[in-house]
Protein backbone atom coordinates (compact mmCIF):
# COMPACT_ATOMS: atom_id res chain seq x y z
CA UNK A 1 0.00 0.00 0.00
CA UNK A 2 2.84 2.30 0.94
CA UNK A 3 4.40 1.30 -2.54
CA UNK A 4 1.47 2.38 -4.35
CA UNK A 5 1.26 5.65 -2.99
CA UNK A 6 4.48 6.36 -3.71
CA UNK A 7 4.66 4.94 -6.62
CA UNK A 8 1.29 7.20 -7.43
CA UNK A 9 3.25 10.52 -5.88
CA UNK A 10 5.88 9.65 -7.94
CA UNK A 11 3.83 10.07 -11.00
CA UNK A 12 2.19 13.15 -10.01
CA UNK A 13 5.65 14.48 -9.37
CA UNK A 14 6.78 13.58 -12.59
CA UNK A 15 3.59 15.27 -14.32
CA UNK A 16 4.03 18.05 -12.52
CA UNK A 17 7.55 18.94 -13.34
CA UNK A 18 7.26 18.28 -16.98
CA UNK A 19 4.24 20.71 -17.33
CA UNK A 20 6.91 22.99 -15.89
CA UNK A 21 9.33 22.46 -17.98
CA UNK A 22 6.77 22.90 -20.68
CA UNK A 23 5.64 26.72 -19.60
CA UNK A 24 9.60 27.05 -19.28
CA UNK A 25 9.97 25.64 -22.97
CA UNK A 26 7.12 27.99 -24.04
CA UNK A 27 8.37 31.21 -22.02
CA UNK A 28 11.64 31.03 -23.79
CA UNK A 29 10.26 30.66 -27.31
CA UNK A 30 7.40 33.34 -26.31
CA UNK A 31 10.77 35.89 -25.30
CA UNK A 32 12.27 34.77 -28.16
CA UNK A 33 9.25 35.97 -29.99
CA UNK A 34 8.24 38.98 -27.95
CA UNK A 35 11.97 40.49 -28.69
CA UNK A 36 10.94 40.73 -32.68
CA UNK A 37 7.93 41.27 -32.19
CA UNK A 38 7.25 45.63 -32.27
CA UNK A 39 4.27 48.16 -32.11
CA UNK A 40 1.93 46.87 -35.00
CA UNK A 41 1.29 50.65 -36.35
CA UNK A 42 4.82 50.50 -37.38
CA UNK A 43 4.60 47.37 -39.05
CA UNK A 44 3.74 48.67 -42.43
CA UNK A 45 6.62 50.52 -42.02
CA UNK A 46 8.77 48.27 -41.52
CA UNK A 47 7.21 45.92 -44.62
CA UNK A 48 8.06 48.62 -46.78
CA UNK A 49 12.07 49.20 -45.11
CA UNK A 50 11.99 45.31 -46.01
CA UNK A 51 11.80 45.37 -49.64
CA UNK A 52 14.91 47.93 -49.32
CA UNK A 53 16.54 44.81 -47.18
CA UNK A 54 15.37 42.25 -49.69
CA UNK A 55 16.45 43.75 -52.96
CA UNK A 56 19.84 44.30 -51.47
CA UNK A 57 20.68 41.08 -50.06
CA UNK A 58 19.23 39.73 -53.04
CA UNK A 59 22.28 41.10 -54.96
CA UNK A 60 24.84 39.21 -56.79
CA UNK A 61 27.68 40.68 -54.45
CA UNK A 62 24.99 39.46 -50.85
CA UNK A 63 23.63 36.18 -53.11
CA UNK A 64 26.90 34.50 -54.43
CA UNK A 65 28.96 34.02 -50.29
CA UNK A 66 25.07 32.89 -49.40
CA UNK A 67 24.23 30.12 -51.75
CA UNK A 68 22.03 27.43 -51.37
CA UNK A 69 24.75 24.47 -52.56
CA UNK A 70 27.94 24.30 -50.59
CA UNK A 71 29.70 25.73 -53.51
CA UNK A 72 30.43 30.01 -53.90
CA UNK A 73 29.12 31.07 -56.94
CA UNK A 74 31.19 34.11 -58.97
CA UNK A 75 30.02 37.24 -61.01
CA UNK A 76 27.25 39.58 -62.20
CA UNK A 77 25.17 36.36 -63.43
CA UNK A 78 25.75 34.26 -59.83
CA UNK A 79 27.70 31.15 -61.79
CA UNK A 80 29.13 28.83 -59.41
CA UNK A 81 32.86 29.02 -58.33
CA UNK A 82 35.34 27.82 -60.98
CA UNK A 83 37.65 25.33 -60.07
CA UNK A 84 35.45 23.32 -57.77
CA UNK A 85 35.90 25.37 -54.66
CA UNK A 86 33.65 24.05 -52.07
CA UNK A 87 32.08 25.56 -48.73
CA UNK A 88 34.00 23.38 -46.08
CA UNK A 89 32.63 23.13 -42.17
CA UNK A 90 34.04 26.45 -41.12
CA UNK A 91 32.95 28.20 -44.57
CA UNK A 92 36.59 28.95 -45.36
CA UNK A 93 37.06 26.46 -48.05
CA UNK A 94 38.60 23.02 -48.35
CA UNK A 95 42.44 21.37 -48.40
CA UNK A 96 44.44 23.70 -50.88
CA UNK A 97 41.40 25.59 -51.74
CA UNK A 98 40.61 27.39 -49.01
CA UNK A 99 39.50 30.93 -49.59
CA UNK A 100 42.87 32.92 -48.94
CA UNK A 101 44.37 30.72 -50.80
CA UNK A 102 43.32 33.39 -53.60
CA UNK A 103 41.44 36.14 -51.82
CA UNK A 104 43.69 38.36 -50.05
CA UNK A 105 42.30 41.24 -47.60
CA UNK A 106 41.79 43.85 -50.62
CA UNK A 107 41.20 43.54 -54.21
CA UNK A 108 43.82 43.03 -56.51
CA UNK A 109 44.07 45.67 -59.31
CA UNK A 110 42.59 44.31 -62.76
CA UNK A 111 39.98 42.60 -64.44
CA UNK A 112 39.53 38.89 -63.82
CA UNK A 113 41.59 38.79 -61.01
CA UNK A 114 40.48 37.96 -57.07
CA UNK A 115 38.58 40.12 -55.38
CA UNK A 116 39.36 40.48 -51.22
CA UNK A 117 37.94 41.52 -48.16
CA UNK A 118 38.70 40.46 -44.55
CA UNK A 119 37.89 37.63 -43.57
CA UNK A 120 36.76 36.38 -47.10
CA UNK A 121 34.47 33.11 -46.89
CA UNK A 122 30.99 31.75 -46.65
CA UNK A 123 28.87 30.74 -43.72
CA UNK A 124 29.31 27.94 -41.63
CA UNK A 125 27.82 24.40 -43.51
CA UNK A 126 25.88 24.44 -40.42
CA UNK A 127 24.69 27.70 -40.34
CA UNK A 128 24.42 28.64 -44.16
CA UNK A 129 22.35 31.25 -44.28
CA UNK A 130 20.83 31.12 -47.68
CA UNK A 131 19.92 33.94 -49.53
CA UNK A 132 20.31 32.15 -53.04
CA UNK A 133 16.19 31.58 -53.79
CA UNK A 134 14.71 33.22 -51.12
CA UNK A 135 11.47 34.84 -51.76
CA UNK A 136 10.97 38.02 -49.70
CA UNK A 137 9.07 36.27 -47.34
CA UNK A 138 11.12 33.56 -46.92
CA UNK A 139 14.40 35.36 -46.40
CA UNK A 140 12.57 38.22 -43.94
CA UNK A 141 11.56 35.11 -41.70
CA UNK A 142 15.11 33.36 -41.79
CA UNK A 143 16.50 36.47 -41.17
CA UNK A 144 15.02 37.30 -38.02
CA UNK A 145 15.00 34.01 -36.68
CA UNK A 146 18.21 33.19 -34.23
CA UNK A 147 17.81 29.71 -35.40
CA UNK A 148 18.27 29.93 -38.78
CA UNK A 149 20.14 33.58 -38.90
CA UNK A 150 23.76 32.63 -37.03
CA UNK A 151 22.11 33.32 -33.73
CA UNK A 152 22.57 37.05 -33.75
CA UNK A 153 20.31 39.65 -32.25
CA UNK A 154 18.63 42.36 -34.78
CA UNK A 155 21.33 44.78 -33.54
CA UNK A 156 24.16 42.59 -34.53
CA UNK A 157 22.58 41.96 -37.90
CA UNK A 158 22.51 46.21 -38.43
CA UNK A 159 25.88 45.66 -37.05
CA UNK A 160 27.04 43.24 -39.37
CA UNK A 161 25.37 44.86 -42.52
CA UNK A 162 26.59 48.31 -41.12
CA UNK A 163 30.12 47.78 -40.10
CA UNK A 164 31.45 44.57 -41.21
CA UNK A 165 34.52 45.49 -44.04
CA UNK A 166 33.00 42.15 -45.68
CA UNK A 167 29.38 43.18 -46.38
CA UNK A 168 30.93 46.59 -46.78
CA UNK A 169 32.77 45.07 -50.06
CA UNK A 170 29.63 44.77 -51.80
CA UNK A 171 30.17 48.56 -52.44
CA UNK A 172 33.70 48.29 -53.40
CA UNK A 173 34.23 45.24 -55.48
CA UNK A 174 36.68 46.45 -58.05
CA UNK A 175 36.96 46.26 -61.29
CA UNK A 176 34.23 44.02 -63.57
CA UNK A 177 31.64 43.92 -60.73
CA UNK A 178 28.58 45.33 -60.42
CA UNK A 179 28.10 47.69 -56.71
CA UNK A 180 25.70 46.82 -54.97
CA UNK A 181 22.77 49.70 -56.31
CA UNK A 182 21.71 51.05 -53.35
CA UNK A 183 23.51 52.65 -50.92
CA UNK A 184 25.20 50.97 -47.92
CA UNK A 185 23.95 54.24 -45.69
CA UNK A 186 20.22 53.57 -47.01
CA UNK A 187 20.41 49.85 -46.52
CA UNK A 188 21.36 50.44 -42.88
CA UNK A 189 18.51 52.88 -42.58
CA UNK A 190 16.13 50.13 -44.03
CA UNK A 191 17.52 47.95 -41.77
CA UNK A 192 16.95 49.82 -38.73
CA UNK A 193 13.25 50.91 -39.29
CA UNK A 194 12.80 46.69 -40.29
CA UNK A 195 14.27 46.40 -36.93
CA UNK A 196 12.25 49.20 -34.84
CA UNK A 197 9.37 48.45 -36.85
CA UNK A 198 8.73 45.00 -35.28
CA UNK A 199 11.02 42.74 -37.83
CA UNK A 200 6.96 42.65 -39.75
CA UNK A 201 7.78 39.89 -43.00
CA UNK A 202 4.97 39.61 -45.84
CA UNK A 203 3.35 37.31 -46.51
CA UNK B 1 61.51 48.94 -48.58
CA UNK B 2 63.26 45.84 -46.57
CA UNK B 3 60.97 43.20 -45.86
CA UNK B 4 62.03 40.77 -43.03
CA UNK B 5 60.86 37.01 -44.24
CA UNK B 6 61.07 33.61 -43.22
CA UNK B 7 61.43 31.26 -45.95
CA UNK B 8 62.02 27.29 -46.05
CA UNK B 9 63.07 28.01 -42.70
CA UNK B 10 65.73 30.89 -42.90
CA UNK B 11 65.05 34.27 -41.82
CA UNK B 12 66.02 35.94 -45.33
CA UNK B 13 65.97 39.94 -45.98
CA UNK B 14 65.05 41.60 -49.14
CA UNK B 15 64.34 44.98 -50.77
CA UNK B 16 61.32 45.04 -52.83
CA UNK B 17 58.00 47.01 -52.87
CA UNK B 18 55.32 46.05 -50.16
CA UNK B 19 52.61 45.10 -53.42
CA UNK B 20 55.34 42.37 -54.90
CA UNK B 21 54.01 39.01 -55.60
CA UNK B 22 55.23 36.68 -53.22
CA UNK B 23 56.37 34.47 -56.82
CA UNK B 24 58.69 37.44 -57.78
CA UNK B 25 60.54 37.79 -54.77
CA UNK B 26 61.01 33.89 -54.62
CA UNK B 27 62.66 33.93 -58.16
CA UNK B 28 64.19 36.84 -58.95
CA UNK B 29 65.31 37.78 -55.22
CA UNK B 30 66.17 34.25 -53.80
CA UNK B 31 66.89 32.29 -56.34
CA UNK B 32 63.65 29.83 -55.75
CA UNK B 33 62.86 28.91 -59.22
CA UNK B 34 61.26 25.31 -58.18
CA UNK B 35 57.57 27.81 -57.85
CA UNK B 36 56.76 28.76 -61.46
CA UNK B 37 54.87 31.36 -62.97
CA UNK B 38 51.94 30.06 -64.60
CA UNK B 39 48.64 32.87 -65.44
CA UNK B 40 49.76 35.62 -62.81
CA UNK B 41 45.87 35.88 -61.91
CA UNK B 42 45.76 32.71 -59.47
CA UNK B 43 43.60 30.76 -62.16
CA UNK B 44 46.39 27.66 -62.46
CA UNK B 45 47.87 26.86 -59.43
CA UNK B 46 51.76 26.84 -61.00
CA UNK B 47 52.72 29.23 -58.31
CA UNK B 48 51.47 27.18 -54.93
CA UNK B 49 53.91 27.35 -51.97
CA UNK B 50 52.23 27.44 -48.05
CA UNK B 51 52.06 30.21 -45.94
CA UNK B 52 52.07 29.31 -42.35
CA UNK B 53 51.56 25.66 -43.68
CA UNK B 54 48.47 26.84 -45.93
CA UNK B 55 48.25 26.92 -49.25
CA UNK B 56 48.54 30.05 -51.27
CA UNK B 57 48.75 31.62 -55.09
CA UNK B 58 52.27 33.14 -55.02
CA UNK B 59 51.61 35.12 -57.80
CA UNK B 60 48.83 37.21 -56.30
CA UNK B 61 50.07 37.41 -52.59
CA UNK B 62 51.65 41.21 -51.84
CA UNK B 63 54.90 40.61 -50.37
CA UNK B 64 54.02 42.37 -47.05
CA UNK B 65 51.37 40.04 -47.01
CA UNK B 66 53.90 37.10 -45.43
CA UNK B 67 55.96 39.18 -43.37
CA UNK B 68 55.95 37.35 -40.29
CA UNK B 69 55.04 34.45 -41.48
CA UNK B 70 56.43 30.63 -42.37
CA UNK B 71 56.99 30.49 -46.64
CA UNK B 72 57.60 27.00 -47.56
CA UNK B 73 58.86 26.30 -51.51
CA UNK B 74 59.05 23.03 -53.44
CA UNK B 75 62.83 23.33 -52.33
CA UNK B 76 61.76 23.55 -48.44
CA UNK B 77 59.36 20.74 -48.63
CA UNK B 78 60.90 18.31 -46.25
CA UNK B 79 58.39 17.46 -43.77
CA UNK B 80 57.52 13.38 -44.12
CA UNK B 81 54.05 14.57 -46.03
CA UNK B 82 57.04 15.55 -48.88
CA UNK B 83 59.27 13.05 -48.53
CA UNK B 84 55.60 10.80 -49.52
CA UNK B 85 54.96 12.99 -52.28
CA UNK B 86 58.34 12.75 -53.81
CA UNK B 87 58.86 9.24 -53.71
CA UNK B 88 54.95 8.72 -55.26
CA UNK B 89 55.77 11.38 -57.78
CA UNK B 90 58.69 9.88 -58.89
CA UNK B 91 57.22 6.01 -58.71
CA UNK B 92 54.27 6.77 -60.77
CA UNK B 93 56.37 8.59 -63.14
CA UNK B 94 53.99 11.52 -62.74
CA UNK B 95 55.69 14.61 -64.84
CA UNK B 96 54.80 15.29 -68.52
CA UNK B 97 56.46 18.64 -68.96
CA UNK B 98 56.89 19.34 -65.42
CA UNK B 99 55.67 22.85 -64.94
CA UNK B 100 52.73 22.58 -63.00
CA UNK B 101 54.03 20.15 -61.03
CA UNK B 102 55.55 21.74 -58.34
CA UNK B 103 52.33 23.86 -57.96
CA UNK B 104 50.45 19.97 -57.75
CA UNK B 105 52.78 19.02 -54.92
CA UNK B 106 52.14 21.73 -52.94
CA UNK B 107 48.71 21.72 -52.80
CA UNK B 108 48.63 17.92 -52.61
CA UNK B 109 50.99 18.10 -49.70
CA UNK B 110 48.45 20.21 -47.55
CA UNK B 111 45.82 17.43 -48.67
CA UNK B 112 47.44 14.22 -47.27
CA UNK B 113 48.45 16.22 -44.14
CA UNK B 114 44.75 17.42 -43.16
CA UNK B 115 43.35 14.09 -44.52
CA UNK B 116 45.81 10.57 -43.81
CA UNK B 117 43.41 8.78 -46.81
CA UNK B 118 41.96 11.06 -49.26
CA UNK B 119 38.85 9.80 -51.07
CA UNK B 120 38.54 10.49 -54.68
CA UNK B 121 36.67 13.11 -53.74
CA UNK B 122 38.97 14.97 -51.77
CA UNK B 123 41.39 14.62 -54.25
CA UNK B 124 39.21 16.35 -56.27
CA UNK B 125 37.91 19.15 -53.95
CA UNK B 126 41.81 19.92 -53.57
CA UNK B 127 43.61 19.21 -56.48
CA UNK B 128 40.93 21.55 -59.09
CA UNK B 129 42.61 24.44 -58.96
CA UNK B 130 45.88 23.22 -60.19
CA UNK B 131 45.91 22.60 -63.58
CA UNK B 132 47.80 20.40 -66.05
CA UNK B 133 48.29 20.77 -69.57
CA UNK B 134 49.75 17.52 -70.53
CA UNK B 135 46.53 16.23 -68.39
CA UNK B 136 48.64 13.81 -66.18
CA UNK B 137 45.99 14.04 -63.75
CA UNK B 138 45.19 10.18 -63.62
CA UNK B 139 49.18 10.23 -62.35
CA UNK B 140 48.69 12.68 -60.17
CA UNK B 141 45.79 10.88 -58.57
CA UNK B 142 47.33 7.57 -58.34
CA UNK B 143 50.36 9.79 -56.62
CA UNK B 144 48.67 11.27 -54.14
CA UNK B 145 47.19 7.68 -53.08
CA UNK B 146 50.15 6.52 -53.05
CA UNK B 147 52.29 8.81 -51.00
CA UNK B 148 49.39 8.98 -48.55
CA UNK B 149 49.78 5.44 -47.61
CA UNK B 150 53.70 5.66 -47.92
CA UNK B 151 53.19 8.58 -45.23
CA UNK B 152 51.09 6.02 -42.76
CA UNK B 153 53.69 3.75 -43.12
CA UNK B 154 51.73 1.47 -44.94
CA UNK B 155 54.05 1.32 -48.07
CA UNK B 156 51.92 1.32 -52.07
Amino acid sequence: MKLAMKQAAWVRWCASGAAVLAVVVVAVQCNATTKWAGADARSAEARVAWQTVYKVLQHPRCVNCHPAGDAPLQGDDSHVHAQNVQRGADGNGLFAMKCAACHQKSNLAGAHLPPGAPNWRLPRADEPLVFEGRTSSELCRQLRDPKHNGKRTPAQLLEHMANDPLVGWGWHPGVGRERVSIPRDELVRAMKAWIDGGCDCPD
Amino acid sequence: MALDLEVNGKRVSVDADAATPLLWVLRDDLKLTGTKFGCGAAQCGACTVHVDGEAVRSCVLPIAAAVGRKVTTIEGLSSAVGKALSQAWIEEDVPQCGWCQTGQIMSAAVLVAEKATPSDADIDACMSGNVCRCATYVRIRRAIHSAAAIAKGGGR
